[in-house]
């Protein structure tokens, strides 16, 4: 499997602003002190091997959209962010004029995670195959009235695209084009759900949206199960454990303390934060991925955990 | 977990030792709670010295967390002193070093609290 992040920010979509890159190029430039270079590649070469991922990149902006690549033909996406924009024109240059089949697989309806779907290139082809997997019994009304006058000019049965919604059993394993999903319900308000893909020996758990709350000690043991000896594991990380716990305790979001302690009890392989709070700048998040990876070493028992933070455009072997 | 306490005029020091996690943390919640009950009657503020605990999980922060958000409902205070290297990182981590204030060591605190406390403390 191949995992790809098109959209990574929590909430909201978030753009850098004028004033981001003009800072982020006033830094590389004086932190070049002294060096020249023949070519644009020398440059390039040297940004990536001397300055930090929050000055030569961002982690983006797209709230949630993050592809799973099997092999097959058909397409694995989980949640329909402002991400989806972005991989629909990837669908749709890749299959150069033929029809795509398209699975789905929604955490929850919350705006941010249905909002791409308007601009999702393939639902407005004809012969373009969609099917919209979730656990909520409000999965297709959401989807309609997001694009019901006077929100959107384009309504939902104006899609050229062959779309069916799929109810799930959450807790129970359902085979999806020859890859096994398992949903599992998560906390969240109006309910969300994590997904477990297996295929090819490999798995991987999608769990954003989820609060974990720590006295709930069954719901703990709950989550270890569902992450066991997962390859990797995608984690809402978007508040740190203090907030979390007490000021924005029920907004429905973990932190990266709570990821890494369940994937080490889990024996993941690979933690990858996800859902960045909107709030954080790149160096912000650049610092929580390297206070994640110390803490991951403070608490270290038998094997090391792997910790990355998602980006919008990372892509992940399984 | 024993939880050791002396109490220093207006300040009540308690000294949780060895490793605070999802194990523990009821039990030491329970052995908290008089002396919180306490602090509310008596108008005590609490240090807690941790020069003792080796290691704090997620757990072990809520349980630090409660407390300070009954401390504050009651109008009474915790601070933390004397952190070893590890649970200060933890601490700073998980942000909670913006939840309490800390201290190198327990006279520190206590001075930060009352003069009347750290006098005591220095009386021995």
């Amino acid at each position: 499997m191949r995992v790809r992040f098109w959209g990574t920010r929590g909430s909201i979509p978030v753009a850098l602003t004028s004033a981001d890159i003009r800072d982020k190029v006033a830094e590389a430039l004086y932190r070049a002190q002294g060096r020249s270079f023949a070519s644009v590649g020398e440059a390039y070469d040297y940004a990536v091997a001397h300055l930090d991922f929050s000055l030569t990149h961002t982690f983006g902006g797209h709230s949630p959209c993050v592809e799973i690549e099997n092999g097959g033909d058909e397409y694995f996406v989980c949640d329909m962010g402002s991400g989806a924009r972005p991989f629909g024109a990837h669908v749709l240059a890749r299959q150069s004029g033929r029809p795509a089949s398209v699975n789905v697989f929604m955490s929850h309806v919350h705006w941010d995670h249905i909002m791409g779907f308007p601009f999702f290139g393939p639902a407005y082809a004809a012969g373009t195959r969609i099917r919209i997997h979730g656990c909520h019994d409000t999965l297709e009304h959401a989807f309609r009235l997001q694009q019901a006058p006077p929100c959107f000019p384009v309504e939902f049965s104006q899609l050229a695209a062959q779309i069916e919604f799929v109810k799930l059993a959450p807790g129970r394993s359902h085979e999806v084009s020859g890859v096994q999903v398992t949903p599992a319900p998560q906390m969240h308000s109006g309910d969300s759900y994590g997904y477990r893909f297996e295929h090819g020996g490999k798995s991987f758990v999608y769990t954003t949206d989820s609060e974990h709350k720590l006295e709930n000690r069954a719901q703990t043991d709950r989550f270890v199960r569902f992450f066991h000896g997962a390859d990797v594991v995608v984690f809402d990380a978007m508040y740190s454990l203090a907030d979390a716990i007490s000021v924005k305790a029920d907004w429905g979001h973990s932190s990266n303390i709570i990821g890494v302690e369940l994937c080490q009890m889990a024996r993941v392989k690979h933690l990858v934060l996800f859902h960045h709070e909107p709030a954080y700048d790149d160096a912000t998040i650049e610092s929580v991925l390297r206070e994640t990876r110390r803490f991951e070493e403070l608490t270290r028992g038998a094997r090391a955990l792997q910790i990355s933070a998602a980006y919008d455009g990372l892509e992940l072997d399984v | 977990m024993p939880l050791a306490h002396r109490l220093y005029d207006s300040a009540l020091v308690l000294a949780p030792s060895g490793r605070l996690d999802h194990d523990n943390c009821e039990a030491f919640r329970e052995e908290l709670a008089p002396f919180l009950e306490r602090s509310a009657k008596e108008r005590l503020a609490i240090v807690l010295d941790l020069a003792g605990l080796e290691y704090v999980s997620s757990a072990g922060l809520r349980c630090f967390m409660l407390a300070a958000k009954q401390a504050k409902a009651q109008n009474s205070r915790i601070v933390i002193a004397a952190m070893q290297p590890v649970v200060s990182e933890i601490f700073q981590i998980a942000r909670f070093n913006l939840v309490f204030d800390a201290f190198p060591k327990v006279r520190d605190a206590l001075a930060a609290l009352s003069p009347a406390a750290a006098a005591a403390f220095d009386r021995g």
